[in-house]
């Protein structure tokens, strides 16, 4: 028989929320390819991921079951015809993160739906890549994602990476009630059909924005990606308060009543690691001493290699996801199935806001996949993608603290990220206001005949990427008092973003005592694996 | 192209271009009329070799004004109907296959497209046509009674000098150069891309990519499509 006091720390390990007292273990946080143990004060409530839910038995049927009883519209096989010309969209290597274990969920669609399309007559069948003004995948991630068998059978000639700067790439299709243009990638929108392949990672993606933005321009992104609409999203997670995905779905209705659309959406669950790392799906309280032993090696490990070294190892390790729902159809009821179930996954019920939030932040981002997780993109984890990990109110109250662990270090890829280097060291230093910035300097960088060239050619992110990475942190930015980047190897670089720097966590911790009183509440989201609170209150 | 504020400067040889000014004049070397004129020429021309290297590796101006100087006697008329061959067994397959896409793009960023090269005029003239350069910067022949002497029109145009041109070039045309772009293989042609706003390094060699990774220039390539 259990007494009272280890009966609530049973109910507390099993529940989703830890509270910090006396005796609690420290805490395990990534600082870039760092993990930190860290004591935390008593109190603080750790928020952590739900348990993956179970993974479908049976993938390529669970698509089939799909296709054949999709919502809202006829079946697949229904829409095809002989002769007629397909695109198939897929979404590209930002998601999921990191990359899935092979084979990737996108790549069993297309093995259920390619043979299909063949047996009904259909050979015109075009794979487009729908990177928008993200990076080219280079050839050796497009065979990853598909396959040796649909790689040689496609590639170059009808796989492909969507171009967003070919100026004949792309028709104006029309513009909405509110006055946005709807631009969609040329092949899709003079196909008689349109089959939108995507993977759901987080609530933000899928839906209308799949086309509508991962098929489109710089014009056509341009009009949701801006200061003012991130500001008026509360948050960009909860597609229902997001006023940037009011513009989307605007664009997409206006897609879909003019072309043909069938969505294959689907979704994975939260399991991010295995084998080895297994222990940092646990919470602390449930690390047996083999963990205990394996966290210990890997950090020593850790600390004699060099940036690039942990880079590689840890972006050589894929996630052991398992695919958790695959629906077809029409837009919107197809992505309302796909988001019943992510919102399963990670949302965690809160009912509190805390003065002081802690996040740790990992390695990866949707943009840096094989690639250094430079200064923006540290901004856009802490003030934008997790600050939006939230449903209702977010975690940290108006006016909190946000502390995050990670070095900062000034490093850019240069093939990548040619012009975050220039919006961060030239434009950054004038101001950070989001709304001068993209008056001022936006289209300049997005026309810039250099990045335009290394979008096209090579693997850079659009001239205009920088800018939307910015204002993606505008509502975190608007909402916290103070950011306190821990463990930052250098000053200038969250100077230059506005943040305070500290050498350690507990440092940060009582620099952000001192803002908000030695009573303050302080919150731990405890990731990667992805969490997202939930507070409807 | 008036009323266009910036331009796009591009160096030819290795930026645009997979073949450099000794290539236009083994060209020549090898076509002089005559088996015995062409012998000559040519192993002249080979022979030379390592003074043009010596010359190349001191100063690239001092190559040029040796270099240049094995074109003393010939005829203005010859060059210029050699020109037209030159480009099109050549300079034309030796374009790379990303130059017209950086060259469109640079025109549909408003720039003027203006080429910047060591080269004798003549021998890149029908190139710059061909991509649809607004404008050449090149070196000129001094010739007497239609003979080449072997000399050319001051001031040279390679290093410090290209940057200078642009420079005087925009302020003939009312261009800003902050504004204006500039793309090079070569760490020589460092001065023409630390003059404008916006410099590139393309293909670049050993020590311009070691500049281009320590100033932050965006660095490309020409030679994918």
């Amino acid at each position: 028989m259990r007494d009272p006091k280890s009966l609530a720390r049973f109910y507390e390990t099993t529940e989703q929320i830890v509270t910090i007292d006396k005796d609690s273990p420290p805490r395990v946080l990534f600082s870039g390819e760092d993990l930190l143990v860290e004591d935390l004060p008593v109190g603080t409530r750790v928020i952590y991921p739900k348990p993956p839910l179970e993974g479908l038995p049976n993938v390529k049927a669970a698509i089939r079951s799909a296709i054949n009883r999709p919502e809202g519209c006829d079946p697949l096989h229904a829409l095809l015809r002989p002769g007629m010309r397909v695109t198939i969209a897929i979404d590209d290597i930002s998601l999921p993160l990191p990359p899935m274990r092979t084979p990737d969920v996108r790549q069993q669609v297309l093995e259920v739906i390619l043979p299909l399309l063949a047996e009904s007559g259909v050979d015109d069948v075009h794979l487009v890549i729908a990177i928008a003004l993200h990076r080219r995948m280079t050839e050796a991630e497009m065979r990853r994602m598909v396959g040796d068998q649909i790689f040689d059978a496609y590639y170059p000639d009808r796989y492909y990476n969507h171009d967003a700067e070919d100026p004949d790439g792309c028709v104006v299709l029309g513009t909405t009630a509110h006055g946005e243009k709807v631009i969609v990638n040329r092949r899709a929108a003079e196909s008689d059909l349109l089959i939108y392949v995507n993977l759901n990672l987080v609530p933000m993606d899928g839906g209308h924005k799949s086309v509508s933005t991962g098929l489109t321009n710089y014009e056509g992104v341009k009009a949701h990606h801006t200061p003012h609409h991130i500001r008026k999203s509360h948050s960009y997670m909860d597609p229902e308060r997001s006023e940037m995905h009011r513009s989307v779905d605007r664009i997409g209705r206006y897609v879909d009543e003019h072309l043909q659309v069938f969505h294959i959406e689907t979704t994975i669950n939260n399991r991010m690691f295995d084998g080895p790392l297994e222990f940092l799906m646990k919470k602390e309280e449930d690390y047996t001493e083999l963990d205990r032993l394996k966290l210990a090696g890997m950090r020593a490990t850790l600390k004699r290699l060099p940036p690039v070294a942990k880079r590689k190892i840890f972006q050589a390790v894929p996630a052991p996801y398992d695919v958790i729902a695959v629906h077809a159809g029409l837009t919107e009821p197809t992505h309302a199935k796909i988001l019943e179930k992510s919102w399963a996954q990670y949302a965690v019920d809160v009912d509190f806001q805390a003065d002081v939030l802690i996040y740790g932040i990992p390695y990866v981002s949707p943009y840096n996949v094989n690639s250094i997780l430079n200064p923006l993109l540290v901004q856009v984890m802490a003030c934008g993608y997790f600050f939006n990990f939230y449903r209702g109110k977010p975690l940290v109250k108006k006016g909190g603290t946000l502390i995050v662990t990670h070095p900062c270090s000034d490093s850019f890829d240069p093939e990548h990220h040619p012009s975050y280097i220039e919006f961060f060291h030239r434009l950054l230093p004038e101001t950070r206001d989001a709304q001068v910035l993209e008056a001022r300097y936006e289209r300049e960088l997005a026309e810039n005949p250099t990045y335009v060239h290394m979008y096209r050619t090579g693997h850079a992110y659009h001239g205009a990427h920088p800018f939307f990475m910015w204002y993606w942190g505008e509502n975190g930015r608007q909402h916290v008092g103070k950011v306190i980047a821990a463990g930052a190897d250098n000053a200038h670089v969250p100077r230059m973003m506005g943040w305070d720097h500290a050498e350690t966590l507990s440092e940060a911790i009582d620099m952000a005592r001192a803002i908000h009183g030695r009573s303050a509440s302080i919150a731990l989201l405890h990731h990667p694996p992805i969490v997202m609170t939930q507070n409807l209150g | 192209m008036a009323g266009t504020e910036r331009a796009a400067f591009f160096d030819v040889d290795g930026t645009l271009v997979r073949t450099n000014i000794v290539h236009a004049f083994a060209f020549y070397a090898m076509n002089q009329g005559s088996i015995l004129g062409t012998a000559w020429q040519t192993a002249r021309t080979v022979l030379s070799l390592p003074l043009f290297a010596a010359a190349d590796r001191m100063n690239r101006k001092l190559f040029n004004e040796v270099f240049y100087r094995y074109y003393s006697g010939q005829s203005e008329d010859r060059l210029e109907t050699l020109a037209g061959e030159l480009f099109e067994d050549v300079l034309r397959p030796a374009i790379f296959p990303g130059t017209p896409r950086l060259i469109d793009e640079t025109r549909r960023a408003g720039c003027r497209v203006v080429l910047v090269t060591g080269a004798l005029d003549f021998t890149v003239r029908r190139l710059a046509e061909h991509l649809g350069a607004d404008d050449l910067i090149a070196n000129r022949m001094r010739f007497v009674q239609g003979v080449a002497t072997g000399r050319v029109i001051p001031p040279i145009i390679e290093g410090a000098h290209k940057a200078l041109a642009m420079r005087d070039y925009c302020v003939r045309e009312g261009l800003a150069l902050e504004k204006s772009f500039a793309y090079s293989d070569s760490f020589s042609d460092y001065p023409m891309l630390a003059v404008v706003g916006h410099p590139a390094a393309v293909n670049p060699d050993v020590r311009l990519a070691r500049v281009a990774r320590a100033y932050e220039w965006p660095i490309l390539r020409t030679t994918e499509a």
